[in-house]
């Protein structure tokens, strides 16, 4: 078996393994490459050691900016998007009609892109302060909060079903005992429910975590960075710093490094915390 | 008993008023889509009247001026030529790389997993780079691109599946005359089937929606749905035909509720297994 099958490998894994080589791991490792080199294309590029990485972080200030409103963002939306998610499944397991519609409404907006949810928002935010007179680009902490209202509308129904699930694999032997010791529903809340769901939590916590500390599209959208790039998250401010400044190229691919990298720690927590996956399966 | 009915009824409104605050935009974004567009992001919440009815115009003028129904067209096939491509493809490579062990199908193995967690932002220069040094910069090679990028979750989602399946049942194959494609076809790939939807599902969310990559690789010629749409945006020097732009949500919405509503259990369940593990 495994000796015929050896022979196959031209058919089962190269066309793959090509198309992998060449959209993934040689731009890879020609990224790393050129990060430490000064290029308007790949062709013309020449070393420059650490220079594109102190460029990042001192003459252009916008980076340091762009990754604290990015944190900024992404602790606010883990929070609430977790706390709103765990609720909603706490009311969905219990018996009340219609569970399954109300399920199916919330995760719905999940389905949607990042820029057609974008521009969804960008209408409906926009008409409110026209009221006003101002518009979401008026005021750095409009385009915030419009971020993180986005953010929860396209998450809390993902959570959610993933909350449901942990909250559903609870022993019911469990919750009954703790019913006839007449513990109050909040009781059982604190001391069973949410001990039983913790690796949801840790799940959905990482999930909100890469999902809006990666997040373009929506940003894109919904302000494109402005007033003046100051809701210019991290994925945005690397890809202007691309295709919008000529002779930073070497510089966008450094700060793409440095995200890289800190995406990389996010996921090796999480592969720390939530133990080996193998085992989840 | 008479108290917690009393309390589910309240939660059962709750949850009412709740569903609608999550309907509520994108009935909006239809209202709107009937309007004409002097009166769409001055007045979105304000329903159409004799003055600001337009009709199908929006549907008629808009999506012809933007090309959205070639882009409508582009999408799709992109989406389900590279879906095919991934679940194939990754299918025979994981069942690949599970089966014959040596040190390169291990490393290889590792390479797909680590690729999962590099951010596009790293590559996508370099890539588009190379994507149109060799010409792939069309939708015929924007599919394989696709298999490139999509091979890292698949491979590690049907490569845990595989691990799982007895080598009884293929070794029953090969004693039975099947030559390895044989075997694949008729024997795994069938066993493969509910990773395999997952596979798709994730895959087809990700590919439909995907702007930076399809903007980048075929340009402003060769549009996607949403790039069309993030270019109407932009309108033509400044002005933007809110109208249009209407219609064009519309439409980008409406083949995801189809999608959605025919096939839900299998999206909620394939989203969620794609959540624990990647």
């Amino acid at each position: 078996m495994n000796t015929s099958l050896k022979k196959y490998f031209p058919i089962f894994v190269l066309p793959t393994l090509l198309a992998f080589i060449l959209a993934f791991i040689l731009p890879f490792v020609i990224g790393v490459g050129l990060s430490f080199t000064e290029f308007t294309t790949v062709e013309n590029a020449s070393f420059n050691g650490v220079q594109n990485y102190i460029r990042a972080f001192t003459t252009d200030t916008d980076f340091l900016r762009s990754l604290g409103f990015t944190a900024a963002f992404t602790i606010v939306s883990v929070v609430t998007v977790n706390v709103f998610a765990f609720m909603l499944s706490l009311a969905l397991t219990r018996s009340i009609r219609g569970t399954n519609l109300f399920r199916s409404v919330f995760f719905m907006p999940n389905l949607i892109g990042g820029i057609v949810l974008g521009y969804i928002w960008n209408l409906l935010i926009n008409g409110v302060l026209s009221a006003f007179g101002v518009d979401i680009t008026f005021k750095t902490e409009y385009g915030f909060w419009g971020l993180v209202i986005l953010t929860n509308w396209q998450l809390i129904g993902y959570m959610m079903v993933i909350y449901i699930a942990g909250l559903q694999n609870i022993p019911t032997s469990l919750l009954e005992a703790a019913s006839i010791d007449g513990a109050s529903s909040f009781k059982t809340l604190m001391k069973i429910k949410i001990p039983m769901v913790m690796p949801s939590i840790t799940i959905c916590t990482f999930l909100t975590l890469t999902n809006s500390f990666k997040m373009f599209d929506q940003n894109l959208a919904l302000t494109a960075g402005a007033p003046e790039k100051t809701t210019e998250m991290l994925a945005l401010n690397i890809y202007n710093t691309f295709y919008g400044r000529v002779g930073w190229q070497g510089v966008g691919q450094a700060k793409a490094v440095v995200f890289f990298v800190i995406v990389a720690i996010i996921a090796f927590f999480q592969l720390r915390l939530t133990g080996s996956r193998e085992v989840e399966h | 008993m008479q108290k917690r009915s009393v309390a589910n009824l309240v939660l059962f409104a709750a949850l009412c008023l709740l569903a609608a605050v999550f309907l509520i935009p994108l009935v909006i974004v239809l209202i709107n889509s009937f309007k004409s567009s002097l009166y769409i992001s001055g007045a979105p919440f304000e329903l159409p009247n004799a003055e600001t009815f337009n009709g199908l115009n929006n549907y008629i003028n808009g999506l012809t001026t933007s090309g959205f129904f070639a882009a409508f067209l582009r999408s799709v096939f992109i989406t389900v030529v590279s879906v095919i491509l991934i679940v194939v493809g990754t299918a025979m490579t994981a069942w690949y790389i599970v089966r014959v062990k040596s040190r390169f199908n291990k490393a290889l193995y590792y390479i797909f997993v680590f690729s999962m967690i590099v951010p596009f932002q790293m590559v996508m220069y370099t890539m588009t780079y190379i994507v149109n040094k060799v010409n792939f910069d069309n939708v015929f090679g924007i599919t394989l691109v696709y298999l490139g990028f999509g091979a890292g979750l698949s491979v590690f989602m049907l490569s845990g599946f595989i691990k799982s399946i007895p080598l009884e049942i293929e070794e029953a194959a090969t004693i039975d005359g099947c030559n390895p494609l044989q075997s694949f076809f008729m024997v795994v790939l069938p066993i493969l089937k509910p990773t395999a939807i997952t596979v798709a599902i994730l895959n087809a969310m990700w590919i439909w929606n995907d702007y930076l990559l399809p903007y980048l690789v075929l340009g402003t010629d060769e549009k996607t749905i949403p790039v069309a749409i993030q270019i109407a945006m932009q309108g033509a020097y400044g002005a933007t035909d809110y109208g249009g732009l209407m219609a064009m949500l519309v439409l980008a919405i409406i083949p995801i509720i189809i999608f959605y509503a025919s096939c839900q259990k299998y999206i909620i369940k394939g989203v969620v297994a794609g959540a624990v593990k990647g």
